[in-house]
């Protein structure tokens, strides 16, 4: 006999804090994709993640960022799916640098793709395929890495493309400007890969910058509808040094300065202790 | 304005090759300061679209990073990063890509990954990025990088976007629909293509530069054209613009 009864209506996104949130949702080993293309990016969530002592965990993210660099340096990553590493109009990111030349503090798992191949294997991801298809990767050396890309012939015309394996994060992290009481999500400006490593991913966590009764009327926003959502958590400044566009801008200063404190392991160390983030 | 620097002549070189009206797929750094600067001087009606989603930004000032609100809030329209790789870079709707490279080799072949084993790196480097489907997709790449025989080598270590690959001759068989690197712009002259064996070849010195410099900072025995240019100095106008840009000066008239 088929079930008949009937589909449970979907528990509305809680509003928690962040604690609880990340408490209930990121486990030791899990993969995690923390999305924000320069924008509304959930450093925050990062920070608790570390505090709450993670570890084993698979990052996904197209620009690791400052973000990712802190979470290497301190311990709570063996494995990482990218496709920038660099410190955007800055430099190198020193604590993933000193992991993959150095193993410090431990070795560090590299999957690398290029930005497109990336963007579409979250795509895939969101729309439940086990690949994305581009016309990329042929004559570059990333090619090798056949564990994420391989190559698929057209059935209509012939063409040799590249197939990227679908991502499915075991949580997708994000921040936004809004939410509403229902626990509704509206972000606008660069909304980057957020939407599809939210939809790809088995549970999501958004941080926002205010929680409102009515969503106002925005051009190009993206809505995340409550019901594929598992926590939504109001955090102001939640995206610091990052910015969270008609709230609070990038502070290029911190970028520029994490050079130096990234750049050798003692002053990385201590910049962690006196924020209160745990290095094992 | 008779002192201006290489790093300057190499920028204002690079912007004189956009051309007003086209549509530039700007990146971080010199790409950035080149395509603005364009903006600034002869091509006021030069597209840019930046790979955080922005297309037709028209940044106020110099941005610092290429996600930066003021590229969302002054652009036409702002897309998602899929988005943008699929249906505007991918697909063939950028004119001119900009790009850097930590190593270039004779064929254009463009290396932001290693240097060193790929699994034992002695310098991992930020990776790929967009940069492979610009290369392979954008009707032109205009390479922008300073030019030492640590960069300009024989052989790339790695891969990370392709010129006209391994021998020269693999674009059409890689099935790629842009042209590839039509021009490598450095702080010594610029490179382009050779017609038959598409090996990068010395056509144009900046001013006061000489030929010895030029192939001593070039790891392979640099092929020469027949008439080499003199690229004339920047004038006082583009030099003027580009310093107010580096000062990261508001330009009401954007």
């Amino acid at each position: 006999m088929p079930d008949s009864s009937p589909s449970p209506i979907p528990a509305r996104a809680p509003i928690t804090s962040l604690p609880a949130a990340i408490a209930a949702h990121v486990r030791d080993g899990d993969t995690v994709a923390m999305e924000g293309f320069t924008h509304l990016i959930p450093f925050a969530a990062a920070h608790e993640i570390a505090r709450q002592g993670r570890r084993h965990l698979t990052l996904v993210r197209m620009t690791p960022d400052l973000i990712y660099d802190q979470l290497i340096g301190l311990g709570c990553v063996d494995e990482i799916v990218f496709s920038y590493g660099g410190n955007p109009g800055v430099g190198s990111l020193h604590r993933l640098r000193d992991a993959v030349e150095n193993h410090w503090p431990h070795r560090l798992g590299v999957h690398e793709h290029s930005h497109a191949g990336l963007a579409n294997a979250y795509a895939a991801g969101a729309a439940n395929l086990p690949f994305g298809v581009l016309r990329g990767y042929r004559g570059t050396d990333l090619e090798r890495q056949t564990d994420i890309v391989q190559t698929v012939t057209c059935p209509f015309t012939g063409d040799e493309l590249a197939a990227v394996r679908a991502v499915r994060p075991d949580v997708a992290i994000v921040h936004a400007q809004l939410a509403d009481r229902d626990g509704n999500v509206m972000l606008w400006g660069i909304t980057g890969v957020q939407r599809e490593a939210v939809l790809a991913a088995r549970r999501a966590i958004v941080t926002v910058e205010e929680v409102v009764d009515v969503f106002p009327e925005r051009t190009g926003a993206v809505i995340l509808p409550s019901w594929v959502l598992s926590a939504v958590c109001e955090v102001p400044g939640g995206a610091w040094p990052s910015y969270a566009a008609g709230y609070t801008t990038r502070d290029n200063t911190f970028y520029q300065q994490w050079d130096a404190i990234s750049r050798d392991r003692e002053s990385f160390l201590k910049w962690a202790a006196e924020n209160g983030l745990p290095a094992r | 304005m008779t002192n201006w620097t290489s790093a300057e002549m190499m920028n204002v070189a690079a912007a004189r090759e956009l051309h007003d009206g086209d549509v530039c797929l700007v990146g971080v750094g010199p790409p950035n300061l080149a395509a603005n600067l364009a903006r600034r001087t002869h091509a006021p009606n030069c597209r840019l679209v930046y790979e955080s989603g922005a297309i037709d930004a028209k940044p106020r000032r110099l941005p610092l990073s290429i996600g930066d609100d003021d590229l969302a809030a002054t652009a036409t329209t702002v897309v998602s990063v899929p988005e943008m790789f699929n249906y505007w870079v991918g697909a063939g709707r950028i004119d001119v890509g900009f790009l850097g490279a930590a190593q270039i080799d004779r064929f254009g072949n463009i290396n932001t990954t290693v240097i060193g084993p790929y699994d034992e790196p002695s310098v991992r480097l930020p990776g790929a990025g967009g940069a492979p489907e610009i290369a392979s997709a954008a009707k032109r790449v205009i390479v922008i990088v300073r030019q030492s025989t640590r960069t300009f080598v024989e052989k790339v270590e790695f891969i990370s976007s392709v010129g006209f690959g391994p021998t020269g001759q693999e674009r059409e068989a890689y099935g790629m629909t842009g042209a590839g690197p039509t021009l490598v712009i450095t702080d010594h002259g610029v490179l382009e293509p050779d017609p038959s064996t598409n090996e990068l070849t010395l056509t144009r010195l900046h001013e006061g530069v000489d030929l010895a410099t030029a192939k001593a900072a070039t790891g392979w025995d640099l092929k020469v054209a027949d008439q080499l240019v003199t690229v004339p100095p920047p004038t006082f106008v583009e030099l003027d613009a580009l310093r107010r840009l580096q000062r990261r000066e508001e330009f009401v008239d954007a």
